[in-house]
């Protein structure tokens, strides 16, 4: 299977990748080697480290970062901007129809048990009109691309979408280190996001907020594997990044303690997963969130950010209905497509993906992060033949894909510049003053080779990603 | 048949708390089967009660209570005119296609052992609703030992099979997990029972709803190994346990709690004082 | 500002204070107790070194025999005890870590420099050259961090929040080694004299770094009670208990001009203040020293509480 390249295409050098072909041409390996170094140093300075789960040595690790560059022409961008807009658009218009009428279970367009049955389905939801209607105000959504014009959505990350924090220090790096490549290019800044992102969750604030609204961001604590990225964020936003203890409820209003006493909280900005946020509602022994919160939102007194119960849309399975779910919501045909997928709890889509199991990628509906995923051409017969049991026995909990070619991209490694398999995360926020998307997105490369897993907790790196003005 | 429930909850701190916040699902609503004559639920020291209905259709009240000294009582008063309806449940709020009370709760999750136990139960008694869930209460009833103070509020329906014996609460999440393993939409729900011989925590009781096509949703008391009938009190209803618990309560500062509760639920021709 | 971050700015530098306090009694007690037991070096140092840390009941409930080595052990690597050297860092740094963007990347780095060169220290197997050595680079920590705020934090509320940290903690110290000491320091025993109070009247001053001092403020020989009013009373010496209510005073002061709003924390430390600003050496003596000591050490306290309620829950 022959990947596209982004740089190279077809066979010829892509236009948009002229300039950087010639300067990589032009530049000693040295030299690269030297930069290479320097960005590692600047990530190290800032401290820019994410914590692996289950690695007790590392937990403090640094993300690959590539020094070579990602890029998209503005046509490309224009195209996906509206696909992106799009899909954003009809999850929220699904998450209101499930939480409320549940006209698209009744059309047909989902089966009832799909949704209603499932574990991130929130009963506390239901009948809920979140304040401006908006259930999911942040959205990254996991591209793809195999062709010139092949970009698929391979997933829709609708819960706590991570990983911002590396799309703008990935700009800030390469414009310390390669101020001349800024010069030749004309490149669409993304330091406008934190903007964008204050902009959003201003504009979600309920009604009974003042007009300068309070937001504070939640994290779980320093222990958390992205905890970096909620002080940067907080940082960026000037708002006050807290902890659960540091918010309390009191007759279904949130306050935070401050040294001046309690301060009105308008907007959560919660990097908190649903389980954890509010012990009266959900896991009992959570430390880490804040009790009645989810009083304090019912009764419409602050902006739960994204709100709870999402997660039944960012669903594998429910994935697979997107198409679907586009069309009923906007009378449009959906304009990025979906990976063609089979779904295991479907008899025949089971049996056609146990008989080819070596030729596709089998994943667990409610994993994320690359892991309890099957890979068939690289796996061994040990594996298949453990996913084979897995998939009779609970076939419910799986769904099936084509081994995609994803495209690669010209990456700097040990022995110099090579091609590695990328995706893009754009990143997607909504308002109630409309949808703003920063151009590019996060770019993440798999630094093995051969490797198709570009997750960082696998060992995944990333890339700066241009988006070239014409 | 009368019933008149009085009872008390007594939290007391050995350090003063500096708040208590509490979500309490304590009243009851009327439906065929009982008639709410008058329901009341009063806290010493005062303390903010914000009244509201969760998506379940319970009546849910906010307790919001700041310094409340060294304890805090929550008192239930309430009288109820209870009719048999051999277990069918009519007249309740039901907001939900019934498939929401198929999916299983981390207190439901059945294992390995527990799933077999349902399999079992629904090979043997066949492809009738109204049978398997009879079958299921009670092969219950013969496989699991009623027996208080050996599980937990956070022992799970898998847990307390294994052990082999659980209170009212594991029962009914038995109950539950193989019912919904059966693909049978079933629910948790929590109340009051009254009897002649009342022990004090007796009165506390948990049961379950199955729905069964045709009759709509059937009460199954795994406990007793009956049908609710008038001497049960239906409260409020939820996924499992923690959905439909009583009180779910945090506090910010303090020491340790300690919890009482003086209780009384019996019928209203024998009454007696405490 | 978030009460958590006032509260750990607080007891980050509370805990680096004490940590230089300890650091300081076992050092003068190291001294102490290298002296001939005529001079004054017996074992009875080690019981007033616990007492001045305010660790007996903790060490007694795991020990049977106060000496050099078990004291050290309990005081300076004590895992257990959480007011150790070891402990007193950990937190300082936990404190310091969970609000790291309220600090500066100085502040920052002596703290967490500090704590990773204690991960190496090999608490096992110290003489007492390396034990000195060790307790100096530790006295050095709070130079470091306390320069380093000094230097480069804006002066605003996160920088009273440490400042008043150290400050009540300070006092608190001066005070406990004060109530140690205190039957050296009565008027009456002056006669008696003698070498072996001598060393231990130096020793105060020692554990404080105010020997200098002393003679530069009353150029005269050591005495019990001037030892006692530059402890107390003086005003130009940093760690007396008036300079450390002095500097609580101005910090709260600041705070509550800056939030706009004084409450109980600002009364009490003007009362307790105003008591110490009209005292007289004498006076002290003549009430009743131990009574003195006693009821500062609770009124520091009550202070410390109230500043907790009103500013960091």
């Amino acid at each position: 299977m022959v990947a596209f390249d982004e740089m190279h295409g077809a066979g010829e050098v892509r236009p948009a990748y002229a300039a950087l072909q010639a300067w990589l041409e032009r530049s000693p390996p040295a030299l690269m080697e030297t930069r290479r170094r320097q960005a590692e140093l600047f990530f190290r300075r800032i401290g820019i480290t994410f914590n692996v789960y289950g690695e007790a040595d590392a937990t403090e690790r640094l993300i690959p970062f590539d020094i070579i560059p990602r890029i998209l022409t503005r046509a490309e961008w224009t195209g996906l901007e509206r696909g992106l807009a799009q899909r954003v658009s009809a999850l929220n218009a699904f998450l209101a129809d499930i939480y409320g009428p549940q006209e698209c279970i009744r059309a047909g367009v989902i089966p009832d048990a799909l949704v209603n049955a499932h574990p991130n389905y929130q009963l506390l939801m239901a009948g809920l009109k979140p304040p401006h209607g908006i259930h999911v105000h942040l959205a990254g959504i996991d591209l793809v691309r195999t062709g010139e014009d092949g970009f698929y959505v391979l997933e829709d990350n609708c819960r706590t979408p991570s990983g911002v924090s590396y799309m703008l220090e990935d700009r800030e790096a390469m414009m310390r280190l390669f101020p001349e490549l800024f010069v030749q290019h004309r490149v669409a800044p993304v330091e406008t996001y934190a903007d964008s992102l204050l902009a959003t969750l201003r504009s979600v604030a309920p009604d009974t907020a003042s007009r300068d609204p309070t937001i504070v961001l939640l994290t779980p604590g320093q222990f958390n594997s992205a905890y970096y990225e909620h002080s940067f964020l907080a940082d960026k936003l000037g708002v006050e990044l807290v902890e659960g203890s540091d918010l309390f409820v009191e007759d279904d209003i949130v306050f935070m303690r401050t040294t001046v006493g309690p301060q009105r909280v308008d907007v959560v900005y919660r990097r908190i997963d649903d389980d954890f946020l509010d012990p009266l509602a959900f896991r009992p022994d959570s430390v880490v969130g804040v009790p009645g919160i989810m009083g304090a939102y019912a009764a419409g007194n602050v902006t739960l950010v994204n709100a709870p119960g999402t997660g039944v849309a960012d669903d594998k399975a429910v994935y697979t209905y997107m198409p679907e779910i586009i069309r009923f919501f906007t009378g449009d045909e959906p304009i990025l497509k979906n990976v063609p997928t089979w779904r295991c709890r479907e008899e025949d889509s089971l049996k056609y993906v146990l008989d080819n199991l070596a030729d596709l990628v089998v994943k667990e509906v409610n994993g994320s992060g690359g892991y309890g995923m099957l890979v068939g051409p690289k796996a061994s017969k040990a594996e298949l033949d453990l996913f084979r049991a897995k998939l009779r026995a609970q076939p419910d909990n799986f769904i099936a894909q084509p081994t995609l070619a994803l495209s690669t991209s010209p990456t700097f490694v040990g022995e110099g510049v090579a091609p590695r398999h990328i995706d893009l995360r754009p990143f997607v926020l909504c308002g109630a003053d409309g949808i703003r998307i920063t151009p590019g997105g996060l770019t993440r490369v798999a630094i093995k080779e051969g490797s198709l897993v570009v997750n960082s907790s696998q060992g995944g790196g990333t890339k700066d990603t241009w988006v070239l003005e014409d | 048949m009368r019933l008149r429930i009085a009872y008390a909850t007594v939290y007391t701190y050995e350090q003063p708390p500096r708040s208590v916040l509490q979500r309490l699902k304590l009243t009851p609503r009327s439906h065929d089967g009982q008639h709410i004559a008058h329901w009341r639920v009063d806290v010493e020291p005062d303390a903010r009660l914000l009244r509201a209905e969760d998506p379940l259709g319970n009546i849910t009240h906010t307790l919001y209570c700041n310094r409340p000294g060294s304890s805090l009582i929550l008192t239930v008063h309430g009288e109820a005119e209870t009719f048999d309806c051999n277990g069918v449940v009519r007249g309740t709020v039901e907001r939900f296609p019934t498939s929401v009370f198929l999916r299983q709760t981390a207190l439901t999750q059945p294992d390995a052992a527990l799933a077999q136990f349902a399999d079992e139960v629904a090979a043997k008694a066949g492809a009738d609703t109204l049978t398997r869930m009879h079958d299921l209460m009670d092969a219950i009833g013969k496989t699991v030992a009623f027996e208080a103070g050996v599980t937990k509020s956070e022992t799970t329906a898998a847990q307390a099979f294994n052990a082999g014996h659980g209170v009212c609460q594991d029962l009914s999440h038995i109950f539950i997990a193989s019912a919904r393993r059966m693909g049978v939409p079933a629910r948790y729900i929590s109340g009051h029972l009254a009897r002649e011989e009342t022990r004090l925590e007796d009165a506390a009781h948990a049961w379950v709803e199955a729905h069964v096509d045709g009759l709509g949703w059937v009460g199954f008391d795994a406990a007793n190994q009956i049908c609710p009938g008038e001497a049960h009190l239906r409260v409020a209803v939820g996924l499992d346990y923690l959905d439909a618990a009583p009180v779910r309560g945090s506090r910010y500062g303090g020491g340790a709690e300690k919890l009482e509760v003086r209780l009384r639920a019996d019928q209203g021709s024998s009454q007696r004082q405490d | 500002m978030l009460a958590r971050t006032a509260d750990s700015l607080y007891w980050c530098a509370r805990y680096i204070e004490r940590a230089d306090f300890l650091a300081r009694i076992i050092d003068a007690s190291l001294r102490m107790g290298s002296l001939p037991s005529s001079y004054g070096g017996d074992e009875s140092e080690w019981e007033s070194a616990l007492a001045s840390a305010s660790a007996r009941v903790a060490f007694y409930q795991t020990h049977d025999h106060a000496d050099e080595r078990t004291v050290c052990d309990f005081l300076v690597f004590g895992r257990n005890n959480p007011s150790s050297i070891w402990s007193c860092l950990n937190a300082a740094r936990a404190n310091a870590r969970a609000v790291r963007t309220a600090l500066t990347l100085e502040m920052w780095e002596a703290i967490n420099e500090a704590w990773n060169e204690l991960q190496r220290y090999d608490c096992d197997n110290m003489d007492r050259e390396s034990m000195a050595r060790f307790l100096e680079w530790v006295k050095r920590i709070s130079l470091l961090f306390d320069g380093a705020s000094y230097r480069t934090m804006l002066r605003n509320d996160s920088y009273w929040f440490l400042r008043l940290g150290m400050a009540i903690e300070r006092a608190d110290n001066t005070a406990r080694i004060l109530d140690v000491k205190y039957h050296l320091l009565l008027p009456e025993r002056e006669p008696v004299g003698g070498t072996l109070d001598y060393f231990q009247w130096t020793t105060i001053l020692r554990v404080v770094s105010a020997l200098t001092a002393f003679h530069w403020v009353y150029r005269t020989s050591v005495k019990p009670w001037l030892v006692a009013d530059l402890l107390i009373l003086n005003r130009q010496m940093p760690r007396s208990l008036f300079s450390c209510h002095a500097e609580i005073m101005e910090r709260l002061d600041q705070l509550a001009d800056f939030y706009g709003r004084r409450g109980p924390s600002q009364r009490m430390a003007s009362n307790t203040l105003s008591k110490l600003e009209s005292s007289r050496i004498e006076d002290l003596f003549q009430n009743g020293m131990h009574e003195f000591i006693t009821g500062f050490l609770r009124d520091n306290a009550t202070l410390g509480s109230a500043i907790a309620e009103q500013y960091l829950v």
